[in-house]
């Protein structure tokens, strides 16, 4: 029956080629941790991945009960943390899930770097990752603010402040963030926007390229 | 990606190849050693090992709950910011005297600017064949030194803000005597004016970050309260009172009166 499905799926749209590149390769001895137990290095990209995910899941639940702007931001954390039921599960797994996808990069970048998996011919792809790396931290500046608590508030203040003293683009570059002379409602709707539209369209761009060039390329062999 | 053949040929006006290539795994023999699927024996293996590991993160949300600190408050200058941890590192290079003020295009750009430049342009700075750590030290060296300032800024800034601070970020705070707080407390017209003084201190004296003021007449004579106020006391900053003179000393009339 699904033998017959994929016939005649394949019959139409020749998505053979298109699986052979998605699933069908091979995990060579020296990444299986079943082989060699050492071998879990070779897991952080893939633990990255698997945290993103989280991040993008939960990040849509808490979609469903935030609300962008400075009379509710704080007050609908609050009631999806306290009142909605699990809220303070999908909100715990969003808030230390992106210390984790931190980590977990961090170690996945040394990973890379130690096992000098970066040159020829895989140059373009560790440029992508680097991408990844500062959209990551995009991401973790923009979504601290969102709670709109105290911490947040003057944390991005400061981080704001940082902005404006880097030379020439500086001031423009607060400018495009708060959206205005201080922080506030224009700069949270700002962030909002930042934190669930572009920031994860370009991450999610960019974490198609690295993957095709994975599968074109295949793993680094071993040392 | 897909090899494709350039006579193809295709069925009918598509572009779909009239030519099938069976579906059948490859040999895997690319790489010396014990190849193994990834799909599916690899990738079942991957998934009990990510499910007992989302238990282990669903646990770690139910026991530690995302902190929330009071609603943000413009007022209340008190409030000691601090960035997310992973910042840390760039927020303390700043308060370096060598990295700040006059040479803060060196905290703001030099620095980071060049590390995160170098790691950006790896592949063609650390051109070679070679790919042992042990066996080009320059870069391997250079790394060790980076990783190791993150790791001491990180630290360093903590640290600080532990000693300066108390172990708390500025909000729900450690010496926040909740207990003895009385609900049914209201505070004073003179007191509710006080935006920044109720950051820490509570809407009501009840004390956040900051202590209790409820009995303060109690500890305190008026004109101690009145230094205390003007200059700070511990971490709590001088100056936070906004107002005139004789807003200050009705302040301090209301506080001393507190028994």
């Amino acid at each position: 029956m699904m033998q017959k499905m994929y016939d005649w799926v394949d019959e139409r749209l020749n998505i053979t080629p298109m699986w052979r590149d998605l699933a069908d390769h091979e995990v060579p001895e020296h990444v299986n941790p079943a082989h060699h137990f050492s071998a879990f290095v070779y897991c952080f990209g893939g633990l990255t991945f698997f945290i993103t995910v989280i991040q993008i899941l939960s990040g849509m639940f808490l979609s469903m009960y935030y609300v962008p702007d400075i009379i509710n931001a704080y007050e609908s954390v609050k009631y999806l943390q306290t009142e909605v039921a699990f809220g303070v599960i999908v909100r715990g797994m969003h808030h230390w899930g992106a210390s984790l996808v931190i980590v977990m990069m961090f170690l996945h970048t040394l990973r890379v770097f130690f096992t000098g998996a970066y040159k020829k011919p895989r140059e373009l792809n560790w440029v992508v990752g680097m991408l990844i790396f500062f959209v990551m931290l995009g991401l973790g500046f923009t979504g601290y603010l969102l709670p709109w608590d105290n911490t947040a508030y003057f944390a991005t203040k400061v981080g704001l402040q940082i902005a404006d003293t880097v030379p020439w683009v500086g001031p423009y570059l607060k400018t495009l963030l708060t959206g205005g002379e201080i922080v506030g409602a224009q700069t949270l709707t700002r962030f909002f926007a930042i934190h669930v539209f572009f920031l994860p369209g370009a991450l999610l761009g960019l974490l198609g390229a690295h993957f095709v060039m994975i599968r074109a390329q295949g793993i680094s062999g071993p040392l | 990606m897909a090899k494709h053949d350039k006579d193809a040929t295709f069925v009918g006006d598509s572009r779909v190849s009239a030519k099938r290539i069976p579906n059948i795994s490859p040999s895997y023999s690319d790489f010396p050693g014990k190849s193994e699927a990834f799909w599916p024996n690899f990738l079942l293996k991957e998934w009990m090992v990510a499910a007992v590991g989302l238990i282990a993160f669903l646990v770690l949300t139910v026991s530690h709950e995302s902190p929330l600190t009071a609603k943000a408050n413009p007022n209340d200058t008190s409030f000691v910011p601090l960035p997310d941890w992973y910042f840390l590192f760039l927020y303390q290079l700043l308060k370096y005297p060598w990295a700040a003020g006059d040479y803060v295009i060196l905290g703001i750009l030099g620095i980071p600017g060049v590390a995160f430049g170098a790691m950006v342009l790896v592949p063609w700075l650390d051109a070679g064949k070679e790919r042992r750590p042990l066996k080009r030290p320059v870069t391997t060296g250079l790394m060790m030194l980076s990783l190791f300032s993150i790791f001491f800024l990180t630290w360093a800034a903590h640290d600080e803000h532990v000693k300066k601070h108390g172990a708390s970020h500025g909000g729900a705070g450690a010496n926040a005597p909740a207990a003895a707080a009385d609900p049914n407390f209201k505070a004073g017209d003179i007191w509710t004016a006080q935006a920044s003084c109720q950051g820490c201190h509570g809407k009501n004296l009840e004390g956040t970050a900051g202590p209790n003021l409820q009995k303060v007449g109690e500890k305190y004579k008026p004109e101690e309260i009145k230094e205390i106020i003007t200059k700070g006391k511990g971490s709590m900053p001088p100056g936070m009172f906004k107002g005139s003179d004789e807003d200050l000393n009705k302040l301090v009339e209301y506080l001393a009166s507190l028994k």
